[in-house]
Order: C-alpha cells, then structure tokens, then sequence
C-alpha cells in the first residue's frame, strides 16, 4: 500500500488539474472572448453565466498547489522557484479577472471599462502564464540534488511562448464551447463562428508543437521514441492512437460547431481535445512529477502525510464533486443579462 | 547585505505585504457570514421584512470580501513556494496535510454554497438558501480551524520528528491540537467577529448620524452592541490565556511584547517606551512597579523573561512586537469601554439620540482590523528569527531565487493591491453609505427622523 500512495497522489494531482484546465478553462476563455462579444449587453450575459461557478473553478488550482505541497513537498519546493515569474504573472492576471466579477457591476462610465479590460486582460494573461508554466515544464527543469539550480529567467524561451500563446486560444475554446450551451440566438451563432476560429488555431497548435518537441533537444521526445531523424517505432507505435484520436475529435469538433442544433458536442469535443493534449503529456513526463529530474517516488512525502490526506480525499472529492455538479444543476438553463447579480 | 540576505528581506516583506492584505478580508468573512446566518435565521422565524432588508444590505459586502479574501488567498498559497521553497521542503509533510484539508472541507464548501447565497434567491427555496448560508459560514469557521493550526504549529511545533532537514508527523493530533493552537482559534475567531461587529455598529452608526433612523440600523445597533460588550470581555480573556501560553513555549517573544531585557521577579508593566535595541535597553519609560509578574503571570514573585536572556541572533526584534502589542491591547480596552458605554445608553433607551456615541462608533469602525494587524505583527514577528519555532530559521527557509526577482515581484504586487483593494474599499464604504434598502419612504429631515424614533409602529406613508 504504502508504495502505491506516490501513484494514487499523483492521479489525484492529475485529475485536481485536469479538473482545473477543463473548469477555469472556459470561464477564463469566457474572459479572453469577451472584448469581442458584438453587445455590450452580451458581455453582461457572459460575465452572469459563470458568476455563481467561477470560485468554485478556481478552487480547483488551490487543490493543485496545495496537493502538490502535501502530497509532494519536494516537487513543490523545486518547481515554484522554476517558474516564479510566470506563477507571478499568473496570480496578478486572476486577481484582476476575480475582483472585476463583483466590482464591475459596481462601477459606472470609465471605471467599468477600466474593469471590463481588468477581466479579459487578467483572463489573457492567467492563461498565458499557465501556458508558459506548461512549456517550461516540457523543456524540462534542471534540478542540483534536489532543489531548483536555473536562473530567473530559463522559462523564457520562443517555445515557452508559443504555447502560454496556445493555451490562450485553448480556453478560448473551452468559453465558446460553454457560451454555445449557455447563450441564445446571435450571441450563440457568434460563439461559433469564435469557435471554428480558436478550433483551427488550436489545431495548428497541436500540429507545431508536436513537430517542435523533437527539435528541442529534450527528454520529451525520446519518451515517443523520437530522436530525430531516427524514429523508435516499437515505443511510438503504441501511442499512435492518441494523434488518430485527435485528429478524430478535431473533425467531430469542426462539424458540432457547424449544426447549430448540436448545443453540448462543441464543448465536449474541446474537452475530449483538451483531454487527449494532457494525456500526450502524461506520457511524456510518467514517470516524472518534475520533467525529467524528480520522479513520482522521489518527490513524495512522509507516507503517513500521504494517508492522512487520501483518507480525506477518497471520502471528500466525492462529496465536492457532488455538490459542485448540484451547483450547476441550480444554475442550469439560459443565462441571460438579468438574471440579476445579488 | 548578500544577495541572499537581501532576499531573505525582501520575502519578508512580500509575505508580511500580501497576508497584511489578505487577514483583513477573511476575518471580515469569518464575521459576516456568520452575522448574515443569524440575520438570515431570525428572517425566517419572525418574518420581519428588516431582517430580509440587512440581510441583502450586507450580504453585499460579504460578496466583495469574500471575492478579494479568494484572489488575495490563492497568492498565499503559491507564495510558500516561490519565496520558501526550503521551508516547504522542509515541512511539507506536517504541514500540507492541514492545508490539503483546508482545502477540501472548506474552501470548495464556501465557494460553492456561496454562489447559492449570492444568486440562488430564486433558484432554491428559503430553507435551503438558509441552509447555504450556515453551510458558508462554517466553512470559514473550518478555513480558519485548519489555517490557525499549521500556524500554530510553527509557533510551538509538536508530534513531529525531524530526520535529516525534513520534519514527519508522529502524532497528527498532537500536530493539529499543538500547545498554542486553542487559544490562537479563539482569539483570532472573536478578533474577527469583535471586526465584523465594530463596522456594523458603526455603518449603523453613520446612517443615524446622516438621520437615517429607520428599524434596520436600530436592529444593527441593538445585535451590535450587547455582542461588542459581552465578546470583548471574552477577548481580553482569550487574550490573557494566549498570552500565559506565550510566556510557557515562546518565552523570548514575551520578554519583547513586555518590553523586557533583563528577567526579573516584580517586573514592572511598561505602558509605553522607546526600545533601544543596540543598547538593550528602553528610553523614556513609563512604567507601572511591580505589578507585571501578577498581570502576566498571576503570581507577584514569578519570573518574567528578559531578551538579553538570548543570543542576539535568536532573539526578535523588540520594537515591532512591542508597540504592535501595545497598539493591539489598546485597541481592545477601547473596544470593550465602546461596549460598555454602548449598553449603557442601551438600558437607558437613548442608544438612537446620541450624536457623541455615534461619533466614536464611527471612529472605531476600522479598530478590528487595525488590532487584528498589530496582533499579527506581535504573532508573527515575535517568532523571528524562526519560521518553525526553535528548530528552522527563517534564513534557512527561503528559495534559491534572486533579491531581484523577489523585489521586482513585491513591486508588482505592492501596485496591484493598492489599485484592486483601493477600489474594493470604495465600493464597500459606498455601499455601506447608502445603508439598507428599508422597503419604505424614508424620513426626510432630521425632525422628522425623531418623530419616527419616538413612533416606531406609526405608518410613515404621510410623514414626507
């Protein structure tokens, strides 16, 4: 049981982020769209169809961070100092994004723009940040026994960039995809038409990336049996279906957002799309917690600390996820533009 | 200075800058959502339109701070990682366990059942909209349980053993429910109800002035002022305890909240002097003999500690912890004389008429806050030079980062609290200027507020 623990930690860690990307996704992507929305008035429709779940998406991230501390402290202690600028970045954009949810509907005239811009950028710049975060952890992260021996600034790098820029349009993707479950009429049909957008580039992206890792001289590819030009293919064929299946959805995804009676499919196939990325990593980092310095085993903590809070977590995710799915049973439905902040 | 030492500097500023920020607002949810429970409660047993009225008055409020409380808090939560990487390392497997169970027992408890207070109204039935509001409000209740406890636990550590730099938990309820953590929760739970009700009555308190007179602001003063007297009493108690605790497992923060550098039988009670911490010793003293041994210890020939007792280099510094002391004991005897004068008018049925209690109500709205920082900067300060209290230094702690990094990140954030949190004050003060929405014409002169004072069941409609 004991040596179980690490692994059954970090499939909790796992599921708490994926859980994250899939929920904060659309409302920050929600946040990225919505300059862009044709009315003023759909802005407040966007704003009041996650209002009541936002917080609760945002949780999420505190399980992340926190579970890696608990159930990981050495993998926590390594990885913040990697990227503590973009964690930076990443804090100050939510802070302005999650105060603009109550004070834009305080504010008149210029300060409600001022907090209408505070939410898409600080929208823009969470997604960016994580991106940047996910890019740096693909590169991998040097660690001198044990501890972060990098400088302040090696997660700047053209391919940190191009995916924090990826991960942008991802969310973008995902708040569509909400926006066409959630909206009505025009606003609906101009999320789809956003969607078909943001599904093309984020597409591309999946293609660029998947050709670009090879080309960086990382770990990353030598777990698909890519060391360009020679290709492993007994360790490459097995993961053959995860590009198929992407290609898959990416065709089901383009198709759903053209029938416009297909309200949930655009937002499930972006999610299946999201999934099938983070299982591609999965892959790429297992068995890894910190590529590709810091294993699982390595990282983990005391086995009691581990215990002590699995024993809360197989009890408690159930009951939070039950009520989190109440939650949005209560708020279920159209939002409209009155549906009244408190 | 090193690099390092300037680091070490600058993460404690940023800490002490962001969690400064941040207590304010979660101890301003711990009471109001507690206050809007109660409020809620008494709607739906008596029916009384007023208490419906406070409660979307205030539940406002409780929005903006428990939505600033939320952004402010996920900074925290990153922040033992960025700034105190060695210290995460180091105490992760004691620690995270409680901040793992803050987590998942409160925090996505109060953001979920939040939404339902906020914008459930016409999606759930009364009962269960009550129901989410006590459900939020023990949530913060659990928040702080588990916080207040790994911060205890680095204040007097227990059940732990300590294998090569790495600390393992021997016994989590030792670790939970380590020596200072009772008092701690108490005296921190009512410091943010004494909060909670210091600007109640004194939002109450500007609306009577402004001759608002009205049921809602009668009921803020009538719940506000009987609880201010009776849990600023209890304080000072739970205050006293904390600090008979102190004296047993920190003794070092004792001698520098009391000002002393020698230990002495008989020691004095300083009420005010300018530490000299080169010279060890205080400048301009004024000092009540004799007494301390008995107010800090119960017993006139007990030993109260002295700094000088301790290496320089593990002693912390007096001034801050001193005065933060003194500002925060200060604040609590100001606290209970507003309770008792309060409930005095009370009794006397002249609570609503006098302009002068009024005022001070006004004035002591922010005193909450103010004592619950200067209670921290004695707390927290006092601990130095440790971060888990007599077994690893705060210099030990931090991140293989840079001093730049550090400075330019507290830069960053020092700009977005002031922008966010300045306009997060606004709203909340110009809420809480308007008052409640009463549901009836509102008197218009201050003649007419009397006359609605002296008639409190009259119909108003004509009264314009």
């Amino acid at each position: 049981m004991e040596s179980a623990l690490p692994y059954i930690w970090a499939g909790l860690l796992v599921l708490a982020v994926f859980m994250y990307v899939l929920l904060d996704g659309f409302d920050l992507g929600l946040g990225i769209l919505f300059p862009f929305a044709p009315e003023d008035e759909d802005r407040d429709v966007m704003m009041n169809s996650v209002a009541p779940v936002w917080d609760g998406n945002e949780t999420w991230l505190v399980l992340g961070g926190g579970g890696l501390f608990a159930a990981f402290p050495k993998a926590y202690a390594a990885l913040m100092p990697a990227v503590y600028m973009p964690i930076g970045f990443m804090l100050v954009g939510l802070i302005f994004r999650g105060v603009a949810f109550e004070f834009r509907f305080k504010a008149r005239g210029a300060m409600r723009r001022f907090w209408d811009q505070a939410f898409h950028w600080g929208s823009v710049l969470a997604a960016f940040a994580q991106g940047l975060v996910l890019g740096t952890l693909v590169q991998g992260i040097a660690l001198e026994d044990g501890r972060y021996a990098g400088g302040m600034f090696d997660w700047l790098t053209p391919f940190s960039f191009f995916t924090g820029w990826a991960l942008v349009w991802g969310y973008a993707l995902l708040g569509t995809g909400w926006m066409i479950i959630k909206m009505e009429d025009e606003l609906a049909a101009w999320a789809r038409q956003a969607g078909l957008l943001a599904a093309a580039v984020v597409v591309t992206c999946i293609v660029v990336v998947s050709a670009w890792v090879p080309m960086l001289d990382v770990a990353a590819s030598a777990r698909w049996g890519i060391d360009w030009p020679s290709i492993d293919w007994e360790r490459l064929m097995p993961l053959v279906p995860i590009p198929i299946a992407v290609a898959v959805t990416a065709w089901v995804l383009f198709s759903a957002l053209r029938r416009p009676h297909w309200t949930h499919m655009p937002f499930i196939a972006s999610v299946v799309l999201f999934l099938l990325g983070y299982l591609g990593l999965i892959v790429t980092f297992y068995p890894f917690i910190i590529p590709y310095s810091l294993t699982i085993t390595d990282a983990a903590a005391a086995p009691n600390a581990q215990a002590l809070l699995l024993a809360g977590a197989v009890i408690l995710l159930p009951v939070i996820l039950g009520y989190t799915a109440y939650v949005y049973w209560v708020f279920r439905g159209k939002a409209t533009s009155i549906a009244g902040y408190h | 200075m090193t690099d390092a030492e300037t680091m070490l500097l600058l993460a404690r500023w940023q800490f002490g800058f962001t969690i400064g920020f941040h207590i304010i607002f979660p101890a301003l949810s711990i009471g109001l959502a507690s206050y809007l429970a109660v409020v809620e409660g008494l709607w739906l047993k008596t029916g009384r339109r007023v208490y419906l009225n406070l409660y979307r008055y205030w539940v406002k409020i409780f929005a903006l701070s428990f939505g600033m409380g939320v952004v402010s808090g996920i900074v925290m939560s990153y922040q033992f990682g960025t700034n105190w990487s060695r210290f995460s390392e180091a105490t992760g497997s004691v620690l995270g366990p409680l901040l793992g169970y803050e987590v998942l027992t409160a925090f996505f408890l109060e953001a979920s059942f939040l939404a339902i207070m906020l914008f459930g109204w016409d999606r759930v039935g009364r009962g269960l909209h009550f129901a989410s509001t006590c459900i939020v409000a023990i949530g913060t209740l659990i928040s702080a349980f588990w916080i207040l406890a790994a911060n205890s636990w680095m204040q007097t550590p227990a059940g732990y053993e300590l294998t090569d730099g790495i600390f393992t938990a021997t016994s989590w309820l030792e670790v939970i429910f380590n020596p200072s953590f009772p008092y701690r929760l108490a005296h921190m739970v009512m410091a943010a109800y004494l909060a909670t009700a210091l600007v109640v009555v004194g939002a109450a308190s500007w609306q009577l002035l402004r001759g608002r007179v009205n049921e809602e602001t009668r009921v803020m003063m009538r719940m506000g002022i009987p609880f201010l007297a009776i849990v600023s009493v209890l304080q000072l108690i739970a205050g006293h305890a904390h600090g008979e605790n102190v004296l047993e497992y920190q003794p070092a923060k004792l001698a520098a909240m009391e000002g002393h550098w020698e230990p002495q039988r008989r020691a004095p009670v300083i009420l005010f002097a300018i530490p000299d911490e080169e010279a060890e010793t205080n400048r301009h003293v004024i000092a009540i003999p004799e007494i301390g041994s008995l107010v800090v210890a119960g017993d006139m020939d007990a030993e109260l500690p002295g700094l000088r007792q301790w290496q320089r280099e593990d002693r912390p510094p007096m001034t801050p912890v001193f005065f933060g002391f003194r500002v925060m004991v200060g604040l609590g005897v100001l606290m209970i004389l507003l309770g008792l004068a309060g409930s005095v008018l009370l009794l006397r049925g002249t609570l609503e008429r006098s302009r002068l209690f009024q005022r001070a109500c006004v004035a002591m709205t922010p005193a909450g806050f103010i004592a619950i920082l200067a209670g921290w900067i004695t707390a927290e300060v006092g601990r130095q030079p440790w971060t888990v209290y007599g077994l690893m230094r705060t210099a030990e702690s931090t991140s293989p980062v840079t001093a730049d990094g550090v400075g330019m990140s507290l830069t960053v954030y020092v700009f977005t609290y002031l922008i966010v949190f300045a306009a997060g004050a606004y709203y909340m003060l110009r809420i809480a200027a308007q008052g409640p929405d009463t549901g009836e014409p509102e008197p218009t002169t201050p003649a007419l507020a009397a006359w609605v004072d002296l008639h409190p069941g009259a119909p108003r409609e004509g009264i314009r």
